[in-house]
């Protein structure tokens, strides 16, 4: 990016331009620079800290306990059944479940939105809403749709003279319950990321396969899947770590917010919350923080290997 | 791929990739997509639909099994808005909302615009901590901000205060990195020529590369709007009266009460979500652009 100094071509006219952009380019970056000093790479390394301290807020000591946190971790992770296990084993469950139903339906939806035009914008818009919906607000109205009696899911089970069911108040059913609103709310988003990667492929690819006779499906899986594999990374990526981090839904869904009935939908960050913000053992909920953030740093590495593969 | 996916393109040809499948099966196909399109739009549209037809029933209707309200009524909207605080949630909701996508649009475009258009010493190191910050969980800062807000360097408290709600979100690694992007397409004569005619750095800032990133700026204002309109968790932690709260914690709290008020909490809802759905509405082609354009999330 070799940046011309200036038109005008005196030596002492380029350097005393080439200092004042320096000097100029410092006080237009001061406030973001104190901005990102102090507000995310500072608090970073705080949570860290926290999490070697047994932090309470309210005591009037934060003595420093090495890395009895994260034993405290290892422990609950090994017990038979604890709450932070269960947040774990949710979390994971919303990972492996959610991202690949989510964008198998969002990959089938996007290829019928190629291939028709009429109406399409307002197809796209319909499918588009719930991700710009405030999740807490559209959590509550499928909490009322779940209800046992007058929710409209066993209205239409009772229409079709199928049994009541209780949806979120058993535990085996709450966790697929929730994770259904979860990919309704934000399919809309993986639809339109997969339709710019449609867009995106030469029409002449798809002529040259009719000409060879390509069955759909081979058309499918050896012209679209490869070329829209930037896409599908992406989205695999991005959902994946999104659903790393649930939170609103299950609060706005479950009795009192607690992630039940009997844990069953409790998620890690959930956990992070009650555990800081109700009980205030911040110490062990930043220790908790930082195996989430473990976590997805993991995921962008694996990303990032996946995608230097692709260019090699 | 990046270089092809500019706003104006994304969607304009809309004949590209398109399978051509054999004559015969086509309509057939056709046929099969539009009627799984209708049944799923109708499945996004539902909620919304008992959402706003519960809002409009009386209280003793709730519990019936009907559709649509036999007497439909505003009572629970005028319920909502004389006896709880909503329109103050959405007072607040709307101030921060505003002021942080006020400073992310004039932050993150200046620094876009000096990561784009400045050499100066420190510049790669620099972009990159601020790149690296995206990496970090939001969910690992919760802590750390809540005891910085409740123990500030400056004021008594940011617990329950305008600032204290859309501080982490007044600057943002994701749309400066956005801004870099377009502002590097700002051609570099037209700022030396400005420069020759005495226009000062910050009058180049403003007059020249931010018109010419008015699309891009844009975008990111109503991502960061809707962003910061449905944020809950910090908001939620930050906030402890009910005066204070923002619509989704507000809308959460409606629940504390011994029986769920189904029809106060969908009226809430309603009033949260449709302002915001016109909204998008009107803008949509421009957010679903950006959306591809971007990949930034709200």
């Amino acid at each position: 990016m070799g940046r011309k100094a200036n038109a005008a071509g005196s030596p002492r006219f380029r350097w005393t331009l080439a200092r004042k952009k320096i000097v100029w380019a410092y006080i237009f970056l001061a406030i973001p620079i104190v901005f990102f000093a102090y507000i995310r790479i500072y608090p970073t390394f705080f949570a860290f800290q926290m999490s070697l301290h047994d932090y309470n807020p309210l005591a009037v000591e934060q003595p420093y306990v090495g890395l009895e946190n994260y034993e405290k971790v290892v422990e609950e992770l090994s017990k038979k059944k604890s709450v932070t296990k269960s947040a774990f084993r949710n979390t994971i469950s919303y990972v492996v479940f959610g991202v690949p139903i989510q964008l198998c339906l969002a990959l089938a939806i996007a290829m019928m939105l190629n291939e028709i035009r009429f109406m399409s914008t307002l197809y796209r818009i319909l499918f588009f809403l719930p991700f710009v919906t405030s999740t807490i607000a559209i959590a509550w109205v499928f909490r009322m749709l779940y209800q046992p009696r007058f929710g409209l899911f066993n209205v239409i089970l009772q229409f079709l003279s199928l049994p009541q069911q209780p949806f979120l108040t058993r535990p085996q059913q709450a966790l697929p319950s929730i994770l259904a609103l979860v990919i309704w709310q934000g399919m809309g988003f993986a639809v339109i990321i997969f339709l710019a990667g449609l867009k995106q492929i030469p029409r002449t690819y798809y002529e040259a396969a009719e000409v060879d006779g390509a069955s759909r499906w081979h058309t499918f899986r050896f012209i679209t899947m490869p070329l829209l594999n930037p896409s599908i990374v992406y989205l695999l990526v991005l959902q994946t770590i999104s659903f790393l981090r649930m939170f609103a839904p299950v609060v706005a869904m479950t009795e009192q917010g607690r992630g039940g009935p009997l844990d069953s939908t409790t998620t890690v960050v959930l956990r992070v919350y009650r555990e800081a913000f109700q009980s205030f053992n911040m110490g062990y909920a930043s220790s908790l923080t930082v195996v989430l953030f473990a976590m997805i740093l993991g995921v962008t590495i694996i990303q990032l290997s996946v995608t230097s593969r692709r260019i090699n | 791929m990046a270089q092809s996916l500019t706003p104006s393109n994304i969607f304009k040809d809309q004949d590209r990739g398109r399978s051509v499948g054999k004559a015969g099966e086509d309509w057939k196909y056709k046929f099969f997509s539009y009627l799984l399109l209708t049944v799923i739009a109708f499945t996004m549209i539902v909620p919304f639909m008992w959402m706003l037809s519960t809002s409009i029933k009386p209280e003793t209707e709730i519990l019936r099994r009907n559709i649509f309200p036999v007497e439909p009524t505003l009572d629970n909207y005028h319920e909502v808005i004389n006896r709880t605080d909503l329109p103050l949630w959405y007072k607040n909701s709307f101030i921060v909302a505003v002021i942080s996508t006020v400073s992310v649009a004039f932050f993150d475009a200046l620094a876009g615009f000096v990561f784009a258009k400045y050499e100066f010493p420190g510049k790669r190191p620099i972009f990159i901590i601020f790149l690296t910050s995206l990496m970090v969980p939001t969910e690992m800062l919760l802590i750390p901000w809540f005891i910085m807000s409740s123990n500030p360097p400056i004021g008594g408290t940011w617990v329950d205060t305008y600032w204290g709600i859309a501080f982490p979100g007044v600057i943002t690694a994701a749309g400066i990195f956005l801004m870099r992007q377009f502002m590097q397409g700002v051609p570099d004569e037209l700022l030396d020529a400005g420069r020759i005619d005495g226009v000062s750095e910050f009058g180049l800032f403003w007059r020249v590369a931010v018109p010419l990133s008015l699309p891009a700026i844009g975008a990111l204002c109503i991502f960061n709007f809707l962003g910061n309109w449905n944020a809950f968790i910090w908001p939620l932690i930050a906030t402890t009266r009910s005066e204070m709260f923002t619509l989704p914690v507000g809308i959460q709290q409606f629940s504390s009460e011994a029986d769920t008020p189904w029809n106060l909490i969908m009226t809430g809802a309603s009033l949260s979500v449709v302002p915001l759905l016109l909204v998008v509405m009107i803008f949509q082609r421009y957010i679903i652009e950006g959306i591809a354009l971007t990949g930034l999330k709200g």
